[in-house]
């Protein structure tokens, strides 16, 4: 064990009282360890749009005024009738996106809340009961992380068709495994620990231990887990529609605006690149948010 | 070993038969299998020919034996967009294409991101790993999809340096090569980075440079030579994934591979080409997996017994 003394600790050092950093210093300190940057952009960029586009957004999402098409953004010779400029049939891009942001919003809530209620109950009963329902859950578990998500996409709209569903269930597939096995590993620790036991003794029942004593206990890893898979579900939604799997037409999804603009290029290249870029922003900020939050809330390593 | 490498296998036969599982679930599952496996402009006399080919009107059981023991005989069904096409065919007659783009992005990103990790430890701290982190961050957060239209737009359309879309020579491959890869750049960077920290730490790499090696040397021969047993391992993964990615990239550059076969398989509603696509892109994914696998358990004994 080595003892680690500041750099400048003479034996006068010692003597004197540290100095202690100034208020504004100390402020800065704060705001520097909270990310602040991208708290603000993921406000402005995917949950405000999300909640306001009805109030806020200049245009019908997905009514174009055809003699408007193809309008050109506001710094390129545009209007600020349409400030992000317009696409193929017309429509808006600013008001697109905002809507956009409420698809990816939604898809992101409702896909990882299915998939982290599969595998969070699946991951306890395992972890909780171990044996036979262990040995399958983590078999599950196994073959879930090597069918890997694009696949599973293409061979569900192939079968039934784009839809919302069909990205629900994607998504929800893509992450019960890492939730359950992520879950089961704390919860084999946990359950040998002195609480469970004295619940146990007090005459709790089982479903009780889980629900009241155990849960509460692998709240925080499900909580970062969840804020750390948001980026990657807002691509893989995006992706897949592009891909033409995912949302139908004509609902504003990011992913489609994309695809809408890759044949237009050449003439105008800012119907796929606004889009994209509002995607590119939302992730990185989302990554960044949820490192901070899990180096804040959870000092084991969360396995994504 | 061999135990080890017996159980492997078993897993991953279990896997692919799970996958199969799906695949043919899905099929026959969702609604009726006639409309989900027909073009919507069908007569009624080629859906009674479906049935009988696929043996419809068979119970669930005795159709998936009929499915299965064809697929491993490699038989999964007629190509129902392009006429007299099997479905393996087609995915075999593209295959090369996807080969040749992803085995040459794996290329690009490996000399890229190995020369930048190294450096990036060795230089730990200078701007240059800053650099090295954010490029990995931002790795994360870029669509590939969409980094191919950027990539289209900055160096095909407005400098013109590379063609837009196709097959052809060398240069049609850069910048698909480059939207596949970048993800796995920022991945393999990290890696090679924390593999290199972790053994330029070591006694040996002081006892070489003690006895007068030449800093390079000790770095790039010495150091790299260990530092390279963790990424080596994380190719499995990469390949998988390069294969899987290949279509979005291949939609986006109108490269004539497997991913793209998919993707038209699915608009002209050709469900046994997309079942053959997804089946050979498992094997590949689940093999590599296996690769893996057993590569680690050559470079660490101690998973050998686990």
């Amino acid at each position: 064990m080595k003892i680690h003394l500041p750099k400048n600790e003479t034996s006068k050092g010692l003597m004197k009282a540290p100095n202690r950093p100034n208020f504004l210093r100390r402020i800065w300190q704060q705001l520097r360890a909270y990310p602040l940057i991208p708290t603000f952009i993921l406000l402005v960029l995917l949950v405000f749009p999300a909640l306001t586009a009805e109030w806020l957004a200049p245009h019908d999402p997905t009514l174009g005024v055809f003699s408007d098409r193809r309008q050109p953004p506001i710094f390129f010779g545009g209007t600020w009738e349409y400030p992000l400029g317009t696409d193929r049939m017309g429509r808006d891009i600013l008001s697109r996106i905002m809507y956009g942001a409420r698809v990816s919003l939604s898809i992101s809530l409702v896909g990882i809340f299915v998939g982290g209620l599969i595998g969070v109950s699946l991951g306890m009963l395992a972890g909780y009961f171990r044996g036979w329902i262990d040995t399958i859950v983590m078999r599950l578990v196994e073959i879930s992380l090597a069918l890997p998500a694009i696949l599973l996409a293409l061979v569900l709209a192939a079968a039934t068709g784009p839809s919302f569903q069909t990205i629900i269930i994607v998504v929800a597939f893509v992450l019960w495994a890492l939730y359950a096995r992520q879950v089961r590993g704390e919860v084999l620790s946990i359950r040998e620990r002195d609480f469970v036991a004295r619940a146990r003794v007090a005459g709790a029942s089982e479903f009780r231990i889980m629900v009241r004593h155990i849960l509460p206990n692998v709240a925080n890893t499900v909580i970062v887990l969840a804020t750390l898979q948001v980026g990657s579900v807002i691509v893989l939604e995006a992706t897949l529609s592009f891909l033409g799997l995912g949302i139908p037409r004509p609902t504003p999804a990011w992913g489609l605006m994309v695809a809408d603009g890759r044949q237009l290029i050449v003439s105008a290249w800012w119907i796929s690149f606004f889009p994209g870029l509002a995607i590119t922003l939302t992730v990185f900020s989302l990554n960044l948010l949820g490192d901070w939050l899990r180096d804040r809330m959870d000092p084991k390593q969360v396995n994504v | 070993m061999q135990r080890y490498l017996l159980r492997r296998v078993f897993a991953s036969l279990i896997t692919l038969l799970a996958i199969s599982v799906v695949v043919f679930g899905l099929s026959r599952l969702s609604g009726n299998p006639v409309d989900a496996l027909l073009p919507d402009n069908a007569t009624p006399a080629e859906a009674e020919v479906l049935i009988k080919e696929w043996g419809l009107d068979q119970p669930l059981h005795v159709q998936y034996w009929a499915f299965i023991s064809n697929a491993v005989q490699g038989d999964l069904g007629n190509s129902l967009k392009w006429p007299g096409e099997t479905a393996l065919g087609l995915v075999w007659q593209r295959l090369p294409a996807t080969l040749q783009l992803g085995g040459f992005a794996i290329l690009v990103s490996t000399l890229i991101a190995i020369p930048v990790g190294v450096l990036a430890a060795v230089h730990k701290g200078s701007w240059f790993d800053s650099l090295g982190k954010l490029i990995a961050l931002f790795g994360q957060a870029i669509p590939p999809f969409w980094l191919g239209i950027v990539l289209i737009w900055g160096f095909a359309v407005y400098w013109k340096i590379f063609p837009t879309s196709g097959r052809g020579g060398l240069g049609h491959m850069v910048l698909p090569a480059i939207a596949m890869g970048w993800f796995q750049v920022a991945a393999l960077m990290r890696l090679t980075r924390s593999a290199m920290l972790e053994v330029l730490d070591n006694e040996y790499i002081k006892a070489a440079r003690l006895k007068g090696v030449a800093e390079w040397r000790v770095i790039w021969v010495h150091a790299l030579r260990n530092a390279s047993i963790t990424p080596l391992t994380y190719f499995g993964v990469i390949v998988g994934y390069i294969f899987t990615g290949s279509v979005v990239i291949e939609t986006v550059f109108a490269w004539p591979g497997t991913g793209l076969l998919a993707i038209e398989a699915i608009r002209a509603r050709d469900y046994p080409v997309v079942q053959a696509v997804v089946l050979t892109f498992a094997v590949v994914f689940i093999l590599s997996n296996l690769i893996v696998d057993v590569l680690y358990a050559v470079v660490d004994p101690r998973i050998r017994f686990k």
